[in-house]
């Protein structure tokens, strides 16, 4: 028995001194439920970065812990994030869907000693926070506030804004309204729906009633979206000329193949095209396609989750696989890199994503699929959403 | 004046997209006393068959709806056998955990088989585009689903009211006993019914296909509101559902196209309110 202990000690003891460590990151992210489709990307875009960059940094291992929080559900997600701490061990947490669940861990950080890398919610006040959030994905005012001057430019000046009553569509409001206003346009009535709106023919009868030029639209991608769209071409609106814009989530591409003809020519400003046009991002998408299984169910959340990857393993890299979380984040502070979606860097100041914005519309490709089609980009842009919170 | 007819028209579409999918959870929880949470997911089962028919397959849409109700209950039908049986008569609570169930494994399923994205029915060129009424126009397809809903209605309470079934149906659903022992076979009379219910769920859902757009967790999305329209019209009453439907999507359509940021305040505020005075919905039967 003591020759045993003894042999066991010694094991350890080498063990330790090899320093072959495995360290682990938690992810959590909406895996199963109506928005699985999102965590699949999380898990496409990890899997990728992993295929392609191997899963060691130095000597150490890299094991990933995923976790299901199926809706936006703050205190399952605290729940969840405070075992993957405690009981497993993680050195890292990422992933995060929905401002909510991510806004509910960032008070665990400071003392699990554990940074946060948040590979989607896009709430701009996220990492206001906690000083230990890192963002790689994109904020709604990030993405919303181009398309104001977008509209302007091709004449429209009267615009009526319609969005989903719920946080993200009122920041989208907001970010639209300041944009617009900025370059001298007139917003003529700002509408909010219910989330659960199935039938949107009222909407567009008061589209039409607003004698606005344009709309602003944001709802969140899914079912909700399609109807939308297809309301607006049903209800005439399309055929009198009322121009649509949009950020890039009512466009997302696993949405493209039912929206179909209805969406063609729909504009819209984001931050990543599946069909962006880089070696980066063929690489990328080629690695993340197979780890989908479908290429045609990837979409925005795989390139943040991809992104938010490399930021773990630049902060690895500068911790040696120490836990130490301030120096981890204080190491990717400012850090450049070519992403899939072209040149990013991370704010020193925000730690939130500065990357292109590109405007894009809806094409159909020789194969008859439809695509997002960039036609102009909007270079390094910040979150103007954290200035407009101060 | 433009507005009001607007609104009407808007809510008289809405309404029989309503009227269409729900009859069929009217029939179950009226005549037949289940209350099958699955309803939705026979719904989903019969857009998915739908879409496959016509995208994959590349049929025609009639043969499509064709295809998907007949599909739908041929894939009901078993289940009917192997597992409803077992409920009729049971506890709420047995139907509702039994049927719930139900309804996640479909879920599930449905998430493996065609996967989590969402899937559309392609409309005939017929159908597709938009019918000038004068003071504004309308989706063509939702013409057809008034219609689809006004044929439902006025065959499904042919069928109960006139035809030799619908009086062996009544007849089982208010003493089963009784009715065996004068030689109506009860057990092909709630089967046919089960399989009719289940069918015009799947009609409902390829109708209402561009309304509510067919993707894994349909069966739960809307189980709500068909719900609601049962309650309110009365299970089991025909003209009930049709006049619960109009009501509440009038209500719906005009509060939100007047008030939208009070959301589904109004809808709700209606349900309870006609729960309230009407508690076995507006033309409920008392037992």
């Amino acid at each position: 028995m003591k020759r045993t202990i003894l042999a066991a000690l010694t094991a350890l003891t080498i063990a330790g001194a090899a320093h072959a460590d495995t360290i682990k990151i938690g992810v959590i992210g909406p895996f199963s439920g109506p928005f699985a489709l999102q965590g699949k990307n999380f898990k496409a875009g990890i899997d990728a970065y992993m295929a392609l960059n191997g899963s060691k940094v130095g000597d150490d291992n890299i094991e990933i812990i995923y976790r299901d929080v199926p809706q936006p559900d703050p205190a399952q997600s605290k729940a969840l994030a405070q075992e993957l701490v405690v009981k497993e061990g993680v050195q890292y947490l990422a992933g995060f869907y929905f401002t909510p669940d991510a806004m509910a861990v960032t008070p665990l950080l400071e003392q699990g000693n554990v940074p946060l890398v948040i590979m989607n919610a896009a709430t701009s006040a996220i990492v206001t926070k906690s000083p230990l959030v890192v963002r790689t994905s994109f904020s709604l005012w990030q993405t919303s506030t181009p398309i104001a001057k977008v509209a302007k430019d091709a004449g429209v000046s009267k615009i009526i804004s319609v969005v989903s009553d719920y946080g993200p569509g009122v920041d989208a409001e907001n970010a639209f309204k300041k944009g617009f206003e900025a370059v001298g346009g007139q917003i003529v009535e700002a509408i909010r729906m219910p989330l659960a709106t199935n039938d949107f023919s009222p909407i567009m009868q008061r589209i039409k009633d607003s004698g606005a030029e344009g709309v602003f639209a944001f709802l969140p991608s899914g079912p909700t979206t399609l109807g939308f769209v297809k309301s607006f071409n049903e209800n005439g609106l399309k055929g009198a000329g009322i121009k649509f814009f949009a950020p890039g989530d009512l466009t997302q591409e696993s949405d493209l193949p039912a929206l179909g003809e209805a969406a063609l020519g729909i504009q819209t400003t984001f931050h990543y095209a599946v069909s962006h046009d880089s070696p980066e991002n063929k690489a990328f998408v080629e690695a993340a396609g197979k780890a989908i299984g479908n290429p045609a169910e990837l979409s925005f959340p795989s390139v943040g989750a991809y992104d938010g990857m490399h930021v773990i393993y630049k902060m690895i890299e500068a911790t040696g696989g120490e836990q130490d979380a301030q120096k981890g984040v204080d190491a990717v502070k400012g850090l450049s890199w070519t992403s899939p979606r072209g040149p990013v860097s991370i704010d020193p100041e925000s730690r939130h994503i500065t990357q292109n914005i590109y405007l894009r519309e809806v094409a159909k490709a020789e194969d008859g699929t439809y695509y997002n089609k960039e036609i102009a980009t909007f270079e390094k842009q910040g979150d103007p959403g954290l200035a407009a919170l101060k | 004046m433009q507005t009001v007819f607007s609104i009407a028209v808007d809510a008289l579409a809405y309404g029989m997209v309503l009227f269409v999918i729900s009859i069929g959870l009217s029939v179950t929880m009226g005549l037949m006393r289940v209350v099958n949470l699955a309803h939705g997911a026979f719904a989903m089962i019969g857009g998915y068959i739908a879409s496959y028919a016509a995208r994959d397959l590349g049929l025609g849409f009639g043969f499509a709806v064709l295809f998907a109700v007949f599909g739908t209950i041929a894939i009901a039908v078993p289940i009917e056998r192997l597992l409803y049986r077992r409920i009729y008569g049971a506890p709420e609570l047995t139907q509702v955990l039994m049927t719930i169930g139900i309804t996640f494994c479909i879920i599930g399923i449905a998430n493996y088989v065609f996967g989590p994205t969402l899937k559309t029915v392609p409309l005939p060129a017929a159908l597709q585009g938009s019918v000038d009424l004068g003071f504004r126009s309308i989706a063509t397809h939702r013409i057809f689903a008034i219609l689809c809903g006004l044929s439902v209605a006025v065959a499904l309470w042919y069928l109960i009211e006139k035809t030799a079934f619908g009086v062996k149906l009544r007849a089982a659903v208010d003493n089963a006993a009784m009715a065996a022992a004068l030689g109506v076979r009860t057990e092909i009379v709630y089967a046919v019914s089960f399989a009719v219910a289940v069918g015009l769920a799947a009609l409902g859902g390829v109708v209402g296909a561009e309304l509510l757009p067919v993707e894994p967790y349909y069966a739960l999305r809307y189980m709500v509101t068909f719900l609601v329209v049962v309650s309110v019209g009365g299970a089991g009453s025909i003209p009930g559902a049709l006049v619960a439907c109009l009501l509440l999507g009038g209500i719906d359509t005009a509060g939100r196209y007047l008030m939208p940021e009070f959301g589904e305040f109004f809808f709700y505020l209606a349900v309870i309110a006609i729960v309230c005075v009407f508690p076995r919905g507006l033309a409920g039967r008392t037992r």
